[in-house]
């Protein structure tokens, strides 16, 4: 421990009225909960979208009660029309991307415990971080905000495809004011990312504590940081690109409309725009999002299952040097969203190589964990279930990327549920089970009491045999040419392929039913929970070193720690037991070569 | 202003970290070295203003990389049509260069100042001012190129080259607004004798960079390709 009376970069003292402490805080404990929060309330709201539209595919036709009060002319009757489905999946897919995916392993885990893993008292720019999320949060209020316009939410997908996109109300329902409201969420959202990032860099590049060399910090802090490298560069991107389409909206300018477009027998008036200007700009990000959403989960899961297995990754470099990899990897593949956009099939070639070349990062990756798995005494807990539970689907929803990455198969498959199937598993259900594998482990520290285990066991086992009935399914479907993004299904050959939608949509109103048991055990246990230890999973990081559980408002009080050892030396033999802390001076006999 | 006897701001010094070390002493700069023996460590870690800048400069870099591919691309397409750009931008270049030369003045003067050598015929702030209105000169000057445009008749949607002009002009000039903003927090923290030499050097890279950003901009409208 040392003294920390000359550190006044970021210092600022402990926060007394409510607003300061619990809405505009400085603290990026705070914020890392505000984050979580906002993330909680979108998966539910994103879930009870996907509901609505899973009821939609199995049951065409058949009214579902009380629909109309979410849209009078989305759904007289209480059917859905064809658009306001696809307004449904427009939102579903913008709020879990961007508003769950990104923000709960990213920025409410990163937030709060990056700065304690790298043994700093905050961020280096609180006001910066503060903002961050009260910009995220307006970003969200502007999106939902699109429900309650005269024509609804915008109904052209996540992906925004131009030229529809960008022509206003001719384009369809929610062309007009929803989308400006899409882009200029999605524009509000990068600037709160991008200072996000500017703080998780910094704080991992400069308030690193004595001893805390790079090699030293832990996997979950690996990924925090690869991902707000990824971060700075996509959504510095995406901004630009939203502001373009918001003009060619509102101002008239021809960006991304092409000459002598005519859209429900009208002529429009732009000219000489590229619609595939706007998929370059937006898969420039779109893809690294999908690294931005993973990575995380990937830190974490291997912090979670050291921890469990009581013994380090087999090769702590190589795993982060895969995770860089991904990072750098993501930004030159991302025209493989591209291979049936009528962009130059030389292009599909140059963009199918990095597809396939990405794919040996994410096998190492796995087979360390794997392999370090192997012969491991696994301490079972609802947090190591869950990080199995991520390798499994991130295997299962990996495995049929190989497949798409090769054009000539992807042309077939693109617009099929195949592809829903796969990025659901790699992407979706993955990053979802990181989340909860980090909620159950970092919970008893940030509230300071213990999550009821049986309710957890009970939560993994429903989801994870339900995310796989819903999404195996999806490949299935694919590969009998079941199309994606239709409402309904009339053709002789989809019509045969109904049970299996049903059966689908009863395996996701089960597995949501489940969440509730995690949202009960969640809000229980923050109030009546058992008081946690301050180290309940005898890890070794510095957020288990902190005086206090929660961890006080300067993190480690007046002392700052010390780093002498690698964050995971487990399997030793120390006076604590079978592990020594990072923070521990203590020398131990069999230390695990330090990196 | 100028009269104003301020306290000389404090000194930013070296820390030595056998004698005091603070959150950050063990940054990039800063590996553990091979014996173990944290006390020889010699270096110390950048405030974090230092790193931070960059980082902000990378973002920045990324999203105007994204506005010229998407320029490029455009003008590719037939309906391009290049134009004369308006002549007030050449008399902004310069006056946005000649705030650069202040701001460095300024920076070099405050750097003496903070060094303790109080006997200066001026306060330091005063360059620090004379760039503030050099960058609302330029500002100004930028606005007054739109209105050339807008009585020559090329308005946002006229046509591509006019589209560009205006978004990156006013993408540079928030930009530029962003960077008065840090210009006042450094006037604000020297008056309050709180200026931290690493706030000022961030904000005058911020500054410099907006000079190189301009003139890069302003080669890519002016350029016929």
């Amino acid at each position: 421990m040392h003294d920390m009376s000359a550190h006044a970069v970021h210092h600022h003292a402990p926060p007394t009225s409510f607003i300061r402490k619990h809405v505009f805080s400085l603290d990026h404990k705070v914020i890392g909960k505000q984050y979580y929060g906002l993330a909680l309330i979108a998966v539910f709201v994103g879930m009870v979208l996907s509901w609505l539209m899973r009821i939609h595919l199995g049951w065409t036709n058949y009214p579902i009660p009380g629909l109309h009060l979410l849209s009078s002319n989305g759904a007289p009757g209480n059917v859905m029309t064809p658009e306001y489905y696809l307004q449904l999946m427009t939102m579903h897919a913008t709020i879990m991307v961007f508003f769950v995916l990104t923000t709960a392993p990213f920025a409410a885990f990163g937030n709060y415990f990056l700065p304690i893993q790298v043994g700093a008292e905050d961020m280096p720019f609180p006001r910066f971080n503060m903002m961050s999320f009260w910009v995220t949060f307006t970003a969200f209020v502007v999106l939902i905000s699109s429900f309650f316009v005269s024509d609804g939410p915008t109904l052209g997908g996540w992906t925004q495809y131009a030229p529809l996109s960008a022509v206003g109300k001719v384009g369809g329902p929610g062309e007009g004011t929803g989308v400006v409201l899409w882009a200029a969420s999605i524009g509000i959202f990068c600037i709160g990312q991008l200072l996000g990032s500017l703080n998780f860099i910094t704080t991992t590049l400069d308030l690193r504590t004595r001893g805390m060399s790079l090699m030293r910090l832990p996997l979950s802090a690996w990924a925090w940081f690869i991902t707000s490298c990824m971060g700075l560069t996509a959504f510095a991107v995406l901004m630009p690109g939203c502001i373009l389409l918001i003009l060619d909206h509102v101002a008239g300018t021809s960006f991304f409309v092409p000459s002598n477009l005519v859209i429900n027998d009208q002529l429009q008036p732009h000219s000489g725009g590229s619609t595939l200007l706007w998929q370059h700009l937006f898969w420039f990000f779109g893809h690294p999002e999908v690294y931005i959403a993973i990575i995380p989960g990937m830190g974490i899961v291997s912090h979670v299952l050291i921890t469990a297995m009581r013994r380090p990754m087999l090769s702590h470099r190589v795993l982060i040097y895969s995770m860089g990899a991904l990072a750098v990897l993501s930004y030159m593949v991302y025209g493989h969203h591209m291979f049936v956009s009528g962009m130059n099939p030389v292009s599909s070639l140059a963009f199918s190589f990095p597809t396939l070349i990405i794919t040996i990062p994410s096998t190492i990756v796995v087979l360390i964990w794997l392999g370090s798995l192997y012969g491991a005494k696994l301490r079972i807990n609802t947090a190591s279930l869950f990080a199995l539970g991520f390798i499994s689907m991130f295997i299962s929803g990996g495995v049929s990327g190989f497949f798409l990455a090769q054009p000539s198969i992807d042309i077939m498959l693109h617009a099929t549920y195949f592809v829903v199937g796969h990025f659901h598993l790699v992407m979706g259900v993955a990053a979802m089970f990181g989340i909860f594998a980090g909620t159950y482990f970092w919970f008893p520290k940030m509230f300071g009491r213990m999550m009821n285990e049986t309710l957890g066991k009970i939560h993994f086992w429903l989801t994870f045999v339900g995310a796989y009935c819903i999404f195996m399914p999806f490949h299935y479907l694919g590969m009998a040419g079941n199309v994606r993004r239709y409402q309904a299904f009339v053709d002789d050959y989809t019509q045969r392929l109904i049970p299996v939608h049903q059966f689908i949509t009863v395996a996701a109103l089960l597995t949501g039913l489940a969440q509730f048991i995690f949202l009960y055990n969640l809000m229980h246990s923050r109030f009546w929970g058992k008081p946690a230890p301050d180290n309940p999973w005898e890890a070794t990081s510095l957020e288990w070193s902190t005086p206090t559980t929660p961890p006080p408002h300067n993190n480690f009080g007046d002392k700052l720690p010390e780093v002498f050892h690698d964050p995971y030396q487990y399997g030793v033999e120390s006076s604590t037991g079978d592990y020594v802390m990072q923070a521990s001076p203590e020398k131990v006999k069999s230390a695990h070569e330090e990196a | 202003m100028a009269t104003t006897v301020h306290e000389p701001p404090k000194i930013e010094r070296r820390p030595d970290p056998r004698l005091t070390s603070h959150s950050g002493s063990g940054g990039w700069r800063n590996l553990v070295p091979a014996d173990g023996n944290l006390r020889a460590v010699k270096d110390y870690s950048p405030p974090p203003a230092s790193t931070g800048i960059w980082v902000v400069l990378f973002a920045i870099t990324m999203t105007f990389a994204a506005f010229t591919s998407a320029l490029i691309v455009r003008k590719g397409s037939l309906d391009w049509r290049h134009f004369t750009l308006p002549s007030v931008l050449y008399l902004n270049t310069l006056v946005l260069f000649a705030s650069s030369i202040t701001l460095e003045l300024s920076r070099r003067r405050v750097a003496t100042y903070m060094g303790g050598v109080r006997n200066q015929a001026a306060h330091p702030a005063r360059w620090l001012y004379i760039t503030l209105f050099l960058g609302l000169m330029f500002v100004a000057g930028q606005y007054v190129a739109w209105l050339q445009l807008k009585a020559e008749g090329f308005y946002l949607a006229t046509n591509p080259s006019s589209s560009f002009f205006y978004v990156l002009t006013a993408a540079h000039a928030l930009h530029v607004l962003g960077g008065l903003g840090g210009l006042i927090y450094v006037i604000r923290k020297l008056s309050q004798s709180a200026l931290r030499r690493s706030t000022l050097n961030a904000t005058s890279h911020y500054w410099h960079f907006m000079d190189v950003l301009w003139l890069y901009l302003l080669l890519l409208l002016w350029m016929k390709l």
